[in-house]
């Protein structure tokens, strides 16, 4: 794997067990789902770089449309909207239980 | 005045300079985030008294202008890049954090900051105040798009919040110039340094952003409604099945208005340039000077100059998609497609304008902040098949190819080959990209992130003020590189002197270079004559008509026909396709290198781009002209 898991590690793993049908990370949002961001998968860099457009561990991400075909999906953060593609937002793990938060 | 070392703005100086003189101009730098109106205040407060400069050894584009803040002073507004944070990962942050610390040469340490945030999306866009008041320059605080945060029923304390950030805050609209006082006001003299406040460490991200919404929390912050007609626009916009759709429309509407729209102000400017070309050639004796006027300048610069209407309405278009939001939700619908080339829905753009000029797409590529990704789309945008090869297509195709019927009576086979040119050219950009991006441009998987932004009306002041710098960057250009290289073939086509005269074409220079390339383009099926026009149209490709018609003897308005019977009589059908072929592949644009070797940072790439382009040209050429004599 060319992307080193940098950050957060710790609860990284506790994911891993987690249970099958539950959202693991951005990826598995349906359009109007919820969760909350826990940590960034990606290194530093690109994990910074993700951060300055509002995705900080901790915040509210809504799914919201997507580009015809299905990707690259766009995000609700932080007052603003990010289009991100599939392949970044796998990476975006989230906390859980990933129920919707009023 | 060295005060402003980046700001001299000539002739803008007013008459009444004492003022100046008096005291030191200060320099005061604008920074904020991408689209929280940066631009729309610095066009507000400077007007026509801005330019667009470089910082010696980057390629990041900055601007520099003049606010005139009270009766007799004047400050230099310096408008830095939009960054979201000052760590030095990207060129434009290490330019902005490095003017802001005084060490970037060409320009003293600013005496004051304005910093931009939108105030519909206060919280996040706080989380840059953190560093840029660390700094410790008197800042100004100015929170952005007063009405659309009132429209949306947003609230904020700016009184709370200045005491929060220990920093003067004024909430405005630059784009309805509201509240627009307080700003002039801390330009003129009423500026403070900030006084000391808790602020968090400067590389911690989700710390800053923490202390941001803290202090949003204590100014009473109130984040108005989301835009619904944003959402609404979107769910049309990014509909799986209209989205493509419209775009596709977009995309026809830019072509169709580029093309057609442009069409009646080329011609006047062709008029113009023509009527008065040969107004001179009537009222000059004749003279050398007269022939250098008008065979070199006229002809030359001439044949430049015509496309400005289709560069301005270019951008016109551009502007008005990009001001509106609508340009990241195309970048968005591209991205999947050209993903399968390894680039990115940003490198959609930019090849989209190269099919006007290559020129405006390689400034275009400034919005991909992967390197790689931004090379490499400099890379093939110039074999998108610009305006300047239409005229050379035109000509070839008329020699040689009758016109029939092909698909109904709309499609012939004149426009059935002219298609083909085009995807030819598109063609060889997909596997260029291609093999770039598996190989020397092969790229770290930096993610693909698009912020998009709330629809909005585009503002007449701030396109038209664009459209006023290209206009003026293109003229800058026709008048000095491009009219160097017409006086320098000029003078390669009428010398040596014969008796104190102009040799025929074949004995000039120019000539003389044409048969010496003679054996290598003979495969390609060229006489010398085609040599002399290849030399001749790596300024700009549309010269070889010119070009031609003078060796054929054949000028001025009739000359068109005749000059494709000549070329009928004196050309293979194999020479013309390959001719055709080396056109769709060849970079013959002194425009497009200079503008690549500016925006790259060097020679390496224009020179390989050249190398490239002209070894698949003569490659495809030698393959057409192998191909059509074998078929024949």
């Amino acid at each position: 794997m060319l992307l080193q898991p940098s950050f957060n590690k710790r609860r990284r793993r506790r994911h891993r067990g987690g249970r099958g049908a539950e959202p693991l990370h951005l990826g598995d949002l349906h359009r109007g789902e919820q969760g909350i961001l826990d940590h960034i998968d990606l290194p530093p860099e690109a994990a910074r770089r993700l951060m300055e457009l509002g995705f900080v561990p901790g915040t509210l991400v809504t799914a919201a449309g997507c580009a015809p075909g299905g990707d690259p999906r766009v995000f609700r953060v932080d007052g603003t909207e990010v289009a991100v593609r599939r392949e970044t937002a796998v990476h975006l793990k989230l906390r859980h239980p990933a129920a919707p938060v009023p | 005045m060295s005060a402003c070392g980046s700001c001299h703005l000539s002739g803008l100086r007013s008459p009444d300079a004492k003022g100046l003189l008096q005291n030191r101009t200060r320099t005061v730098a604008i920074v904020g985030p991408p689209n929280s109106g940066k631009s729309t205040l610095f066009n507000r407060l400077t007007g026509l008294r801005q330019k667009v400069a470089n910082f010696p050894g980057v390629t990041v584009e900055h601007r520099v202008g003049r606010a005139k803040v009270a009766e007799d002073s004047e400050v230099c507004l310096v408008d830095l890049p939009g960054v979201y944070s000052l760590s030095p990962r990207s060129e434009d942050e290490r330019v902005t954090r490095d003017v802001l610390a005084g060490q970037m040469d060409g320009i003293s340490r600013p005496d004051a900051v304005l910093l931009i945030l939108d105030s519909t999306n206060l919280s996040r866009h706080l989380t840059l105040a953190a560093p840029v008041l660390s700094l410790g320059l008197p800042t100004l605080v100015i929170l952005n798009m007063a009405d659309e945060l009132r429209r949306r029923e947003g609230v904020v304390d700016t009184a709370a919040l200045a005491h929060q950030l220990g920093a003067p805050v004024t909430l405005v609209s630059s784009i309805e110039g509201e509240g627009m006082q307080a700003v002039y006001e801390f330009l003129s003299g009423a500026i403070s340094v900030p006084a000391p406040v808790d602020l968090p460490a400067v590389y911690d991200l989700p710390g800053c952003r923490k202390w941001a919404g803290q202090v949003g929390r204590r100014a009473s912050y109130r984040p108005p409604a989301p835009p619904v007609w944003t959402h609404r626009l979107d769910a049309v916009f990014l509909h799986p099945l209209a989205g493509p759709l419209i775009l596709a429309a977009v995309v026809l509407v830019v072509f169709q208005g580029m093309f057609t729209g442009a069409k009646p102000l080329m011609d006047g400017i062709q008029w113009a340039v023509a009527g008065s070309g040969s107004w001179l050639a009537r009222t000059m004796p004749e003279s050398a000077i007269r022939s250098l006027l008008i065979e070199g300048v006229w002809d030359g610069v001439g044949s430049v100059i015509v496309f400005l209407p289709q560069i301005l309405l270019l951008f016109l278009l551009l502007g008005v998609l990009e001001d509106s939001g609508y340009l990241a939700r195309a970048a968005v619908i591209a991205d999947r497609t050209m993903a399968r080339v390894g680039l990115q829905g940003k490198s959609f753009i930019p090849l989209l304008s190269a099919y006007a000029c290559a020129v405006p797409a390689v400034l275009a590529t400034r919005a991909i902040e992967n390197k790689r990704d931004r090379i490499a789309t400099i890379l093939i945008a110039p074999f998108m098949t610009c305006s300047a090869r239409l005229p050379v297509y035109t000509l070839i195709i008329a020699a040689f190819l009758p016109d029939h019927p092909l698909l109904g009576a709309f499609v012939g086979t004149r426009a059935a080959a002219l298609v083909g040119l085009y995807l030819l050219g598109f063609l060889a950009a997909f596997f260029t990209a291609k093999l770039l991006k598996s190989s020397v441009l092969k790229s770290e998987p930096t993610p693909f992130l698009l912020e998009m932004p709330p629809y909005r009306w585009p503002t007449v002041r701030s396109i038209g003020l664009r459209l006023l710098d290209r206009a003026k960057i293109f003229l800058w250009r026709a008048g000095t590189v491009i009219l160097l290289v017409a006086v320098v073939l000029w003078g390669l086509a009428h010398l040596p002197l014969v008796n104190g005269q102009a040799p025929p074409i074949e004995e000039s220079l120019i000539g003389t270079l044409g048969r010496t390339l003679e054996p290598v383009i003979r495969p390609l099926g060229f006489n010398w004559k085609i040599g002399v026009g290849l030399i001749s149209s790596l300024a700009a490709r549309e010269v070889i008509v010119s070009t031609l018609g003078t060796i054929y003897g054949m000028e001025g308005e009739a000359g068109s026909q005749a000059l494709a019977a000549a070329l009928r009589a004196d050309l293979s059908l194999g020479g013309a396709v390959a001719l055709l072929v080396f056109f769709a592949f060849a970079m013959q644009c002194f425009a497009t290198i200079a503008v690549v070797r500016r925006e790259t940072g060097g020679w390496k790439w224009p020179a390989v781009q050249f190398a490239y382009m002209g070894s698949l040209a003569y490659a495809g050429a030698f393959m057409a002209n192998l191909i059509v004599r074998w078929l024949a």
